[in-house]
Parts: structure tokens; sequence; C-alpha cells
């Protein structure tokens, strides 16, 4: 599918290099977007069932139920992963090669997310990573993974 | 012969068939318009079938504007009493000729036109699919869709990540994954159009530049121009046009996530193992019914999953299924005998054009790529990223 043009996506688009997007917080994420600017990673749980979910929703994605953002240790696995190898996106062209996991936290919901902090090809599935974070904006953080050793 | 509880009732007469199918120029085509390779597709199909504009009552499309199926109307000229743009992505056009089938049965139309265009590779280039189109900085996509879009992703790191858990639990190899396109050049070679037609081995797969690991250049499908369309009205009809009619015996769609991957349960169980078995009981029949196929491949993982969730294989023995020759003409399964989207033409959302190879071998007009004597075939598309499926069962005879 084509989600819509990007005419910034060049190979040869001479203009400098973005920071890297920020998120912007609606009701659903604002918590979680600042949980992160500060350093913490959040996850919803359910009052009802207990369930924990992300990404950030009004109710519980099992029973409907009332959520609310408890801390998440901030730990987890690789489900799966690429090494991002062409991108002429102008935040992250420069980044190439860079990874694109997607994380199964310890508390059970999965996130998208980068691996940073080891050479792309040490990375592999099943591999145990903690959260580092980053703020993108001045309200909004992101997290991001490294090998947890 | 069908056993759907609700076209089941359906009056003979009225069920549905497609009458005309055409392609447009494709796969370049600069000096069109998109919306002008619409009408060259429609005027086509409309010819196929022995029609013209003036009897079309129902039209459907989709694209990335709203209100795009009025747009395309617009420009024909076309004042339709039904009409339809359900995005499914690549899916598209299997979701919208199932609903003009069952429009078309409750008598809401009686001729439905469906039209894809597109000219993305004479606006966009070549960056498509890795220049992170539309969150890699610019505008990024509002609402939910924002969770997968802040990590430099790209459309084919989302095919990536599945390639990579398909290896992980089943051995799956970039060799087979390597298989699927070499068999869709070999089909590619028979078709005059095609945008690539030069022969590949599965070595020249896998030296070939890695795009997002495990996915090279070459699982990837071709960026084209181009468009297709059909024609969806009544067997009765049908009867006295140009073209025998090809039956749409059964079909059904699914979706198990949209912009995010990371809402993907299983990534490597598509919405095709729901919406598979179930167009195929709407249709009467089991997968080893199926005589040919046209599966969306944008990358070669899609096909792999693709076989794999419809029933043609086990789950996890998609790779050995492509790799022993399972979709060549003479295989198990001849799929994408046009060459498909990762040799003929991509495109964007080439969901129709599966749908025209599909009433071409049915028709017994698929030429050098003719399966001998195809009564069934299955066209199923593939949308998003992996998020939205849609299977069409179509047969030469009527159920």
């Amino acid at each position: 599918m084509s989600p819509g043009p990007d005419r910034e996506a060049a190979p040869d688009d001479p203009r400098p290099p973005k920071p890297r997007p920020a998120p912007v917080p609606d009701p659903d994420t604002a918590p979680y977007w600042s949980a992160a600017h500060e350093g913490r990673l959040v996850v919803q749980r359910c009052t009802a069932c207990g369930a924990h979910q992300l990404y950030g929703r009004d109710r519980c994605l099992v029973c409907r139920g009332p959520v609310e953002w408890v801390p998440a240790s901030g730990r987890g696995t690789v489900y799966s992963y690429t090494v991002i190898r062409q991108n002429y996106s102008r935040p992250f062209r420069d980044l190439i090669p860079y990874v694109v996991a997607l994380v199964d936290l310890a508390e059970g919901p999965r996130l998208m997310t980068n691996i940073t902090g080891c050479h792309p090809e040490e990375v592999s599935v099943g591999m145990a990573v903690r959260a580092r974070f980053e703020p993108v904006s001045d309200e909004a953080g992101i997290a991001l993974f490294e090998p947890d050793t | 012969m069908s056993v759907d509880p609700h076209r089941g009732t359906t009056d003979r007469r009225r069920r549905a068939v497609i009458a005309g199918v055409a392609t447009s120029d494709y796969p370049v085509v600069p000096d069109l318009s998109e919306h002008a390779v619409h009408g060259q597709a429609a005027d086509r199909a409309l010819a196929d079938a022995g029609l013209t504009l003036a009897d079309v009552d129902g039209y459907a499309s989709a694209g990335f504007f709203p209100m795009y199926a009025a747009g395309v109307c617009e420009y024909l000229g076309l004042h339709p009493t039904y009409f339809d743009e359900t995005n499914a992505g690549g899916a598209s056009f299997e979701v919208l000729v199932e609903h003009a089938a069952y429009a078309v049965e409750a008598g809401a139309a009686e001729v439905v036109l469906v039209t894809y265009g597109s000219v993305q590779l004479s606006q966009m280039g070549r960056t498509l699919g890795t220049g992170a189109p539309s969150r890699g900085g610019g505008a990024l996509a509002p609402g939910p869709a924002i969770h997968d879009a802040l990590w430099g992703n790209t459309l084919v790191g989302n095919y990536a990540l599945a390639a990579r858990r398909h290896m992980h639990e089943f051995g799956t190899t970039p060799e087979q994954l390597a298989a699927v396109a070499v068999t869709m050049r070999q089909h590619a070679a028979s078709n005059p159009q095609a945008q690539k037609r030069d022969p590949i081995t599965v070595d020249d797969v896998v030296s070939s530049r890695l795009v997002a690991d495990p996915l090279h250049k070459l699982d990837c499908c071709v960026i084209s121009d181009g468009g297709a369309a059909c024609v969806v009205t009544t067997a009765e009809r049908a009867a006295d046009l140009r073209k025998h009619p090809v039956h749409i015996l059964g079909a059904a769609h699914a979706t198990t996530h949209q912009m995010n991957l990371s809402a993907m349960p299983d990534l490597t169980v598509t919405g095709a193992a729901q919406c598979g078995p179930l167009a195929f009981a709407r249709a009467g029949i089991t997968p080893a019914d199926v005589d040919v196929a046209q599966l969306y491949d944008s990358f070669t993982i899609t096909v792999v999953l693709t076989v794999e969730d419809l029933g043609f294989c086990a789950k996890g023995e998609g790779g050995a299924f492509v790799a022993d020759g399972g979709l060549g003409l003479g295989g198990r399964l001849p799929t994408n005998t046009d060459g498909g989207g990762l040799s003929a033409c991509h495109p964007g959302m080439r969901g129709m054009f599966l749908i025209h190879e599909a009433v071409r071998q049915l028709r017994g007009e698929a030429g050098a790529t003719q399966v001998p004597g195809a009564r069934v075939a299955v066209a199923h598309g593939t949308g998003g990223m992996l998020s939205a499926s849609a299977t069409l069962v179509l047969g030469r005879d009527a159920p």
C-alpha cells in the first residue's frame, strides 16, 4: 500500500537531517509519553481483570474494564527484529544500519522499538533487553532498548 | 453448491459473475494521470464485457483520499446509485468485488464497475517503501498509528519482521523465500508487459542487496504505474454478453491490525487464516479444489504466509512448499501466472490485477502460462502491513 507521498524522501536530498519524530500526546497516551520523558516505562493494567496492555487505550482489550497506568520492569525479550539498511527519510537516513524490533515486555505487552547499545548483527530473537529512555520533545520521551547483560 | 446461509437463497439468475476484465497500460505510464488510468482500464473492461459506461449503475474503487470513488465517478461522468470505496490496502479490490457481488445479488445494482489506477512510479519514484512515507519525520500519523511510527521502520521492515519471526519459529530459509521470486520471474517471462522478465536464480535473490534483513531487494515487489478493472453483474445479465462469465463462488475478508505491527497477535499468522476457510466454505470447496491461485506478493514472505494460512500446506511448511516448485506451472498450486507483483507490476494496491489474471485463467485466455482446464481460481489480497486479508473464490462454471 502507499500511505502517501513523502516528497522529502530522495536518495540525493541535500537538506540536513531532522531530529527523530516525537509523538503528539493524546488523552489515551499522554501518561505513557510523559513517564518515558521522566525515564520510566509504564503499562496499563485492568482494574477489573488484571490484564496488562499497550498501547494506551481508554478501556481493557480483554474485558472493557477500566484501566490504570502502572510501573513496568523495563525488561523484555526480542520477539522479532530487522536491520534497516535503506531509509531515505531525513531523521533516519544517517542512522543506517539500525535495528527495529518488536519486544515482548516481562508484563506481557508487545511494543515496537529500536535496539541500541550493540552491533546490529548481535541482535537475535529471544534476546533479553532492557529499556533506556530518550526525550524527544518537551513533554514526550521514548523507550529504546539495549542488551540486558 | 453454496453453503453460505445468505447467498444460498439467492435467485440463480441473480448470482454474481465477473463479465469483463482488463488492465490499463503498465508498468510505466508517464503520460496518463491517475484518473486517466482508471478510465483506460474501465473502457477496456467494459469493452471486454460488451458493455458501455451507460450500462453501469454501480461503481467501486479504493484510493488514499476521502470520497475517492466519487472522485473517479466525477472524472468519468458516472452518476451511480451504488458506490463503495472500502479501503483494505492491497486487499481492497477483493473486498470491493465481494461487496459488488452482494449488491447485485440483493438487487441493489445491476452492473458494478470496479476500477483501480495508480501512477505512483511516475509520481513518487522508487523510494516508496523505504522512505518511511508520511511517518519519517514529516507529518506523523494521527492517533494510535503513531506507536509504530517512531522507530524509522519502513514498509519493507514490517514484512521483514514477519519473515524473521517465521524463520525463527519454523526454520524457513532465505533461499526458500527466494524461490517465490524466482518462480514469479519465470512466469513474467511469458508476460510481454511485465516490468522484469530476465530470469533470476535463488542465488541472485539472496545475493541482492539487503533492504531490511532478512529481505533483499529481489524479495520485494517492483514499483509500477498501472491499473485494472472488472465488471460485476448477474448471471442473467451476463448470459448474452460478449465473454464467458466467471462466477463468484465465495468470498470473505478479515483484519488483524492497521498500521501497528506490534498489535498483530502472531506475526506468522495473517487474517487469511480467518477469511480463507470462510471463503472456501461459502464457495463449497476445499483448498484441494483450487486449480490456480493469484496471491498478493508484495514480498516473498507474503506468499509463504498466505499458502499456509489458506490451508494449501500446514503452518510452518510454506518454505518447503514454495521451494519445491509448488507455485510453478505444473506445481501443486500454480500461482501468479502473470508474474505477480514481484515481477509483472505493483502499482501500490495490486488486488485488481489478481482478479484480472484469475478471470483470464478461468476463461482459458492465459496463453503460455495457462493452467490446463482451470475450473476454480483463488484471488487473495493482502493489504497494509499484513493488516487486512481478502479471499475471492472464482469458478469457470456456475455453482
